[in-house]
């Protein structure tokens, strides 16, 4: 089977089913998760018995109900802030090729002013100083890691402005917005593409690693993250309610990694490791 | 060997390939069964366009293929001995030694990290052939047999010290740094201005003389190969089409396509630009303008006017500040001093100052149609985006408008959905041409329009280039190297030197002298279609010399 006209490898198509089969829970988990996403079913740390496939967690939740609401709330918020972040990164990383010059030298120092803050400290900061909704979340995720994006879009947009295509754009007098999205977004969107999936896990790990530490998302909605968190007292009885999740996150984070693997892999020519010696 | 085989050896060619193969990996042949035999001492010229496979055989015969392509099958023999069936130790024991390569680009292949001396006595060191000091003082003989400057310190140049007609020089001392019995020439140079080509090619061929190597000489240029090859062999699509004795293949060719070829350098001897286009009135004039980067001056009181229908030239070397000119015409680059004037308006200086009427009058072609085109868009796109945004026309408008573009520079209707890889080279300027006509443009200015093109192609280009000028009443100003071209289409041209105009006037006068030394210079550096021109040249040389001493 062809996907963007390219045949993809067995690996691919293993992180394909990963993906697919976590966004399929996303969006109609709801529908057939067993019980309600704050309900104590049982006991706590109750072992896996056939009412509850999973066991429960440490109010006596069921984990399996917790993990499928949880996969809504974090890929969702995850997809969000990465849009978000590319939205912002590509933007002000092109305008910065295209224009050069001053606004080159004062958007760049910005964000290397941002950069030079770990990002984690920063991130505790400024959901300690605004509380953590989720509106707050998702802007500060997204404009701490639109800094990453940045330094790759302007990269790329400093190459592609030096086209010939791009000058005959200019000669003929189009405007900035008209370069940044018709001659040189086209041309950079394969890389940028796997990047996508690339800050996407990042993301998605930030805020797992956010709400583990208590500043992500608040209960009682569901997080894996989060859950993690809440359960990994049980790791000292020997029980097994903190793996659930921390499953999850790790089985999405390879499967989302094996398609980027893949993108990048189309893009790549053959090198010259590969010259018949 | 013993000796009782040592007289048969003699007859024995040095190369000898058979029925060679290569594709890529997707299975595409580039080479389909060519033969090669090169005998001792001898140059074999290989030509055809790009695509035709000669690089690729060249490396072949080293048993090497880029990456990609694979060796599919075929004999690559060097002294009766197959290197194809060495392993990889063998293989590299006979590369270099035995056979040695010269890169078109002697730029982009030195090590800079180096100096030229490390890189020239890196080979004969590594095949144990000779110690250091030797390695030296041979590669110091070389640089002396090659005239670079200062042959005993030379060596301690980095690569970026050195020019382009420097550097493959030195390129060529690397590979005779072992005395091989066989080069590899790839387009020595083709990269070179014509007048560092010819010191480069009387060069090469004294070395090859001197030395007795064998040659493999790769080029498009039939002009060039005829002055150092015994033997041509002709190549199109990875098949030979045909092979013979130098003078024959270009006196009497039984092939068309090699006589087409013949026949394109030869058009420059006859044709000349068609006066009846010029109308009267000026549409660009140029009035003392000087320009540069920073402090340095590259365009100095330069003055120009083209006419109505006119094609005005501006030739010279490269570094000489003649694309400089076209940024200035265009506004890319703000003049420090003068005035640019469309018919009686002086243009802003700046492109961001110019109205968009001013944008529209005046047009550029580019020299890579490659890199010119967008190649995520489609012909609909880049040629319909001029017309929507100059004349404000709605979709249906702009689609009859690109379909008659598109049939004026002759390319099928069916390609307004094709994106620009999908064409070759000489369709893809076309597309470039279409792209600068559609915004109706009084003035065209064409950078190297040919000379990233393959002959025939450019031939083509250039007839589609004056048809548009009769048709249309176009303007050019032509901006290149290659005198052919200017022979053939320019009005009048202008001999640029140092960011100055040294000579200006109507082409013939300038071509028929009296020359400026400068023109002459030029003049006398293109390549005749003859097997003695070359010669010619050097017995100039030496008599210059000597009167000078």
């Amino acid at each position: 089977m062809m996907l963007f006209g390219h045949k993809p490898p067995i690996t691919a198509w293993i992180g394909i089913f990963i993906v697919g089969f976590f966004v399929f829970i996303a969006l109609f988990g709801p529908w057939f998760a067993p019980y309600s996403e704050s309900a104590s079913v049982g006991g706590t740390w109750d072992a896996p018995s056939a009412s509850m496939l999973l066991g429960a967690d440490q109010i006596g939740r069921d984990m399996l109900t917790r993990l499928i609401y949880g996969a809504r709330m974090t890929i969702g918020i995850a997809l969000v802030t990465t849009v978000l972040s590319f939205a912002i990164g590509i933007t002000l990383g092109f305008l910065a090729a295209v224009l050069g010059g001053w606004a080159d030298t004062i958007i760049s120092r910005v964000v290397d002013i941002v950069l030079s803050i770990p990002l984690l400290i920063f991130a505790l900061i400024i959901l300690g100083v605004f509380g953590s909704s989720l509106t707050t979340l998702v802007l500060t995720i997204a404009i701490l890691d639109s800094t990453r994006v940045f330094r790759l879009a302007r990269a790329l947009g400093m190459n592609l402005t030096e086209m010939e295509y791009v000058e005959a754009a200019r000669l003929r007098g189009e405007g900035i917005w008209w370069i940044m999205r018709r001659e040189i977004l086209p041309n950079a969107a394969a890389p940028l593409f796997s990047e996508f999936g690339l800050r996407f896990c990042f993301n998605f790990l930030f805020v797992a690693a956010l709400s583990f530490l208590g500043l992500g998302i608040q209960p009682p909605y569901a997080d894996w993250g989060g859950m993690v968190r809440e359960n990994a007292a049980a790791i000292n009885f020997g029980l097994l309610a903190p793996i659930w999740p921390a499953l999850a996150i790790s089985l999405l984070t390879v499967g989302v990694n094996l398609i980027v693997d893949w993108l990048l892999s189309i893009d790549a020519r053959p090198s010259g490791a590969q010259a018949e010696m | 060997m013993a000796d009782a085989t040592s007289d048969y050896r003699v007859a024995e060619p040095i190369l000898r390939i058979k029925n060679l193969h290569l594709e890529t990996i997707t299975g595409r042949p580039i080479v389909d069964g060519v033969d090669v035999v090169l005998e001792r001492g001898k140059v074999l010229g290989l030509i055809g366009e790009s695509g035709a496979g000669k690089s690729t055989i060249g490396l072949a015969a080293m048993s090497y293929a880029r990456a990609g392509v694979h060796i599919a099958g075929g004999v690559v023999e060097i002294d009766g001995k197959d290197i194809r069936s060495l392993d990889a130790a063998g293989r590299r024991d006979v590369r270099g030694r035995r056979i040695a390569y010269v890169a078109q680009s002697a730029a982009s292949a030195f090590n800079p990290a180096h100096s030229i001396l490390d890189q020239c006595c890196e080979m004969p060191v590594v095949h144990g052939l000779m110690n250091r000091s030797q390695a030296e003082k041979w590669a110091v003989e070389l640089f002396k047999a090659l005239d670079l400057p200062n042959p005993d310190t030379f060596g301690r140049r980095y690569p970026h010290q050195a020019s382009g007609g420097q550097l493959q020089r030195a390129m060529a001392a690397m590979a005779m740094s072992c005395r091989p019995d066989i080069l590899v020439l790839d387009e020595p140079t083709t990269a070179l201005d014509v007048t560092t080509q010819i010191e480069v090619l009387i060069l090469l061929k004294r070395l090859i003389r001197e030395f007795g190597t064998a040659a493999l000489y790769i080029t498009h240029d039939l002009a060039v190969v005829a002055q150092v090859a015994d033997r041509i062999k002709v190549l199109r699509h990875g098949k030979e089409i045909e092979e013979g004795e130098t003078a024959d293949i270009i006196h009497n060719a039984t092939n068309e396509y090699t006589r087409n070829l013949v026949a394109v350098r030869g058009a420059a001897a006859s044709e000349r630009a068609d006066p009846s286009t010029v109308q009267a009135g000026t549409v660009l004039a140029i009035d003392d303008c000087d320009a540069g980067y920073g402090l340095l001056k590259v365009v100095n009181a330069v003055s120009l006017d083209v006419r109505v229908g006119e094609t005005v030239a501006v030739v010279g070397e490269s570094g000489s500040g003649k694309s400089t000119l076209a940024r200035v015409i265009t506004g890319l680059l703000p003049p420090s001093r003068g005035r640019v004037l469309f018919k009686d308006t002086t243009l802003a200086a700046s492109l961001a100052d110019r109205t968009k009427e001013q944008k529209r009058i005046i047009q550029l072609v580019y020299q890579m149609p490659d890199v010119a085109l967008n190649p995520r868009q489609t012909l609909r796109q880049v040629i319909g985006r001029p017309v929507e945004f100059y004349f404000g026309t709605g979709q249906a408008e702009t689609e009859a408008k690109v379909h008659e573009l598109l049939k004026l520079v002759e390319l099928p209707a069916d390609f307004i959905d094709r994106r620009t890889p999908q064409l070759s080279g000489g369709q893809k300027q076309r597309v470039c041409i279409a792209r600068a006509l559609a915004a109706k443009p009084d003035l065209i200015i064409l950078d190297e329009p040919t000379s990233a093109l393959d002959p025939l192609v450019a031939e083509e280009i250039l007839k589609l280039l004056k048809r548009l000028q009769r048709e249309l009443n176009l303007s050019y100003v032509l901006i290149t190297h290659d005198l052919d071209v200017v022979h053939r289409i320019a009005h009048r041209t202008a001999v640029m030197l140092k960011g100055e105009f040294v000579a200006f006037s109507d082409t013939n006068s300038i071509f028929e002298g009296p020359y400026h030394p400068y023109t002459e210079k030029l003049v006398r550096a293109v390549p005749e279609m003859r097997t003695d021109w070359l010669e010619e040249a050097m017995v100039r040389r030496t008599a210059q010399r000597l009167s000078a001493a």
